[in-house]
């Protein structure tokens, strides 16, 4: 079978993976939206979630799915070094949004404020931990992408790779704009 | 070390002892004669590392049949447990026991018997419908088969390693399966077992679902498409839809396990009713993800064994998809006694009512197909219209259940478990036996035998309404499902007797069944099957010879018409191909086995509280998986010259038309 045939079936199939992974976010969106008034005497999100914080994260995210956007159009004009540079940058970014949101995480357990203390916690916790779940794969999937281009050179198949990558990248972006909105904007509201 | 491993943990008791030395020596006796007959390399390379969505159709299919036989033991346990324990009869069972067995039943039914059997005769023989060669991506698809392979086998493993198996009902409902209420690893098998192979399923949908909307022959509109391509592309749909819901409330509920959360828990603010609403947001998609697919064979059947067009082609299609969209909508039904108020419940209520409709839709059209046909009845024609009689009387019995009014007089008793089996047998598993007897010259390459085919149909029909009828009047008579005891006055044993006396007769039925392959293995050299074409076909299927070829077509079709095979019959002998091409086939790949092997560990880890078996297991699927991607030789080319070599072994399609 010819490589472009392959490489559409394979970036549909991917699109389709997405959807599910969208749905098992719709899911857990659906659990916090049930839960999140069930603080069961402890903290609500208004007392928890500091808005600068996430405000930066959201940032940071967006940059970096901004910086993925340019690693992809280096791959495009086929400018092998400028997109190791540019995905650089996007796992840089990527680690920094981790870090922060470990932090407040692990803030959020000094403070005796864990996932077992109420159900509001624990949907709070499962969501924004299976985004950042993701995000993890997503940066050793990069990780391991950047070898690849490095040593096989930015052929069909590696392209095709990547473009799966970015989508994957900037979908997670999506739902962190969803997380953001209802999980911290609304926990003000 | 070990986690929750310890000795005491192991078998000790008749039953999982039983099944341990049962397990065991069935294991050993089968890797004798592996050994023996030096058949291990043979195993391995033709079959188990195989990317043939044929070979793994034939897999699944034999994995599906071991697990009826278990699924079946489990029935039969349930039944004379009720026949015997009534009054100061406590029966042969323990409650705890029995709990464990109604649990283990349904979930082994659903996920592993009617799963498998469906995903089995797509890989098989939705590729060869559409055309095409293979499946979109062959590498998934074999690590699905695995997946579901290391689901089925730690759904088992309780016998072998020890613990107890689940007893919270099949869908394990909170606050029951929490911790609190179910310390043991009971639960955590269950779960573990239904994500490792639900996992395969969604990753089966998105194959499958690829695989049909990109890889049809030229000419093949959707419109143009199989009634069987259809109803698996609904079915499909519906798996990518419904199985991300069941992975994630999964996850959910063994994050309250293992973690300590809080979300379906009694206390600290969890709701259980959030489990119940997303377990039936995946769980009803899901009995039509199993229906769905036998529609589309009992459709193929009637056409061909009417000798016509399948009637209101058209509709048949809009009501499939009716359906598929309407079984969304329809979860609440599962639990109107929750009191979520009158108005949500009418909603619900009329939704389900809805459904009737393109159901009957669809019903209408098989008839009217047959109205005027020639027909010829053969066995599978038995099963369709043992189908018509079985599915229009639990269809009837699903709209009275429907209805909330009625619902809340007959909520969880036996009339609800006579009504899901009457569709669960009568409507999906008569299917897939159809299905396998239509489909079974084109696997093997010979029929089987018509007479005790019908003869097996009989005994499963009658076996099924001796058996169920009873269970209809029961719940009419207040008995409450998942019973192990109940009191002698309520006059009900006589009642478990008839019900357990069919469940002999169907038995008998299935022995019959397994005579039937018996008797037709030793007469297969008079049933050969030299055209490709035994029953006359209509699509494309029935153009390839069989078995088929690991391509499946030398040369791919062009397609016209809906009926792709007949109209070529009818236009005559086309030309003969020029000359061949070379094809391109995936490799074989034992990833798809290394995956589902982590994946079984960390599955197992979970179950035990192994931590670093846990990571051993990660660590390993991930390195697989990068492993993988660096290896871009995965596929092989058989020469033209192989291919035409091939072809004149046997009679290709354009030859045997007349």
């Amino acid at each position: 079978m010819n490589i472009p045939d392959k490489n559409n079936k394979t970036i549909f199939g991917f699109w389709v993976y997405l959807m599910t992974d969208l749905i098992m976010f719709a899911a857990l969106f659906a659990a916090y939206a049930a839960l999140r008034g069930n603080t069961f005497g402890w903290p609500t999100g208004r007392e928890l979630f500091s808005l600068p914080q996430a405000l930066t994260e959201t940032f940071i995210l967006l940059t970096s799915s901004f910086t993925c956007g340019l690693a992809m159009l280096a791959v495009y004009s086929n400018k092998k070094n400028q997109a190791l540079v540019f995905f650089g940058i996007t796992f840089a970014l990527g680690i920094a949004f981790l870090v922060l949101e470990l932090t407040e995480f692990s803030k959020f357990v000094a403070e005796g404020n864990s996932w077992q203390r109420s159900a509001f916690l624990s949907s709070f916790f499962a969501l924004v931990g299976t985004h950042g779940l993701h995000i993890a794969i997503g940066l050793l999937w990069m990780a391991v992408s950047m070898v690849m281009v490095r040593f096989r050179g930015l052929t069909p198949l590696v392209t095709s790779k990547l473009v799966r990558l970015s989508l994957f990248w900037h979908f997670l972006d999506v739902v962190w704009i969803f997380i953001f909105t209802i999980v911290y904007l609304l926990s003000h509201v | 070390m070990f986690g929750k491993l310890t000795l005491d943990a192991l078998p000790h008791e008749w039953f999982t002892i039983g099944g341990t030395v049962a397990i065991t020596l069935g294991g050993l006796g089968v890797v004798a004669l592996l050994t023996y007959y030096k058949r291990w390399k043979w195993l391995w390379k033709e079959w188990l590392t195989s990317t043939d969505p044929k070979k793994i159709g034939v897999m699944y299919i034999i994995v599906a049949s071991l697990m009826l036989f278990r699924g079946a033991l489990d029935a039969g346990m349930i039944w004379l447990q009720q026949a015997l324990s009534a009054g100061a009869s406590t029966g042969y069972l323990s409650a705890a026991h029995f709990q464990q067995i109604f649990t283990a039943h349904g979930s082994i039914m659903i996920f592993f018997v009617t799963m498998g059997f469906l995903f089995g005769l797509m890989n098989f023989i939705l590729p060869i419908q559409i055309g095409a060669r293979d499946v979109a991506f062959p590498l998934l698809n074999t690590l699905s088969f695995w997946l579901y392979v290391a689901g089925a086998a730690l759904i088992n493993l309780f016998f072998v390693v020890g613990g107890e198996f689940a007893a919270a009902g099949w869908l394990a409902q909170p606050p029951l399966s929490e911790l609190a209420y179910s310390p043991g690893v009971g639960i955590d098998y269950w779960i573990w077992s239904l994500q490792v192979s639900g996992l395969g399923s969604l990753l089966s949908g998105i194959n499958f679902l690829v695989t049909i909307i990109k890889m049809r022959a030229p000419g093949m509109t959707l419109m143009k498409m199989p009634m069987f391509a259809w109803t698996s592309l609904c079915s499909m749909m519906l798996v990518i839809a419904a199985f991300p819901i069941l992975t994630m409330t999964l996850i959910l509920l063994s994050l309250d396990r293992f973690l300590g959360m809080h979300f379906f828990t009694s206390g600290f603010g969890g709701n259980p009713m959030l489990y119940v609403n997303l377990i039936w947001s995946w769980g009803h998609p899901e009995v039509y993800i199993l229906m769905i697919p036998a529609f589309g064979i009992y459709s193929e059947i009637v056409s061909t064994f009417s000798q016509k067009k399948l009637f209101g082609h058209t509709s048949m299609v809009a009501a499939t998809i009716g359906i598929t969209l309407l079984s969304m909508l329809v979860w609440l039904h599962h639990f109107f006694t929750m009191g979520a108020g009158a108005d949500v419940n009418a909603f619900f209520g009329i939704m389900t009512g809805i459904i009737a409709i393109p159901t009957g839709v669809q019903v209408f059209n098989w008839l009217a197909t047959m109205f005027r046909g020639r027909i010829i009845f053969n066995s599978t024609m038995y099963w369709f219209m043992g189908f018509v009689a079985t599915f229009t009387l639990g269809g009837m019995a699903g709209v009275l259940l429907g209805i909330p009014g009625i619902d809340f007089e007959v909520h969880n008793s036996l009339f609800l478990v006579a009504h899901f089996h009457t569709m669960a047998i009568g409507g999906a598993l008569f299917g897939i036996f159809a299905g396998i007897t239509y489909w079974f010259p084109k696997v093997m390459g010979w029929k089987l035998n018509e007479k005790w085919g019908i003869r097996a149909f009989w005994l499963w029909l009658v076996g099924f309404f001796i058996s169920f009828v009873p269970l209809y009047i029961l719940g009419f008579l207040g008995a409450t499902r998942r019973l192990d005891h109940y009191d002698a006055s309520t006059g009900w044993q006589p009642l478990f007797m008839v019900a357990g006396f069919g469940f002999l007769i169907i038995a008998a039925g299935a022995a019959l069944q397994i005579w039937q392959m018996i008797v037709s293995f030793r007469q297969r050299k008079e049933n050969l099957d030299m055209t490709g074409d035994p029953w006359n076909g209509r699509t494309l299927e029935w153009a390839i010879s069989s078995p088929p070829p690991v391509y499946n077509f030398a040369v791919i079709p062009e397609v016209r018409e809906r009926d792709a095979f007949w109209e070529m019959k009818k236009a005559g002998k086309p030309a003969a191909p020029v000359k061949y091409e070379d094809i391109e086939m995936p490799k074989n790949t034992a990833m798809g086995i290394y995956i589902s092997g982590f994946a079984f560990l960390i599955a197992f880890a979970m179950i035990w509280h192994i931590l670093w078996l846990g990571l051993v297991g990660l660590v390993g699927a991930i390195a697989c998986v990068i492993t993988r991607s660096f290896d871009e030789e995965t596929e092989y080319v058989i020469p033209a010259a192989e291919v035409a070599k091939i072809e004149a072994r046997r009679i290709p399609y354009y030859e045997h038309t007349r």
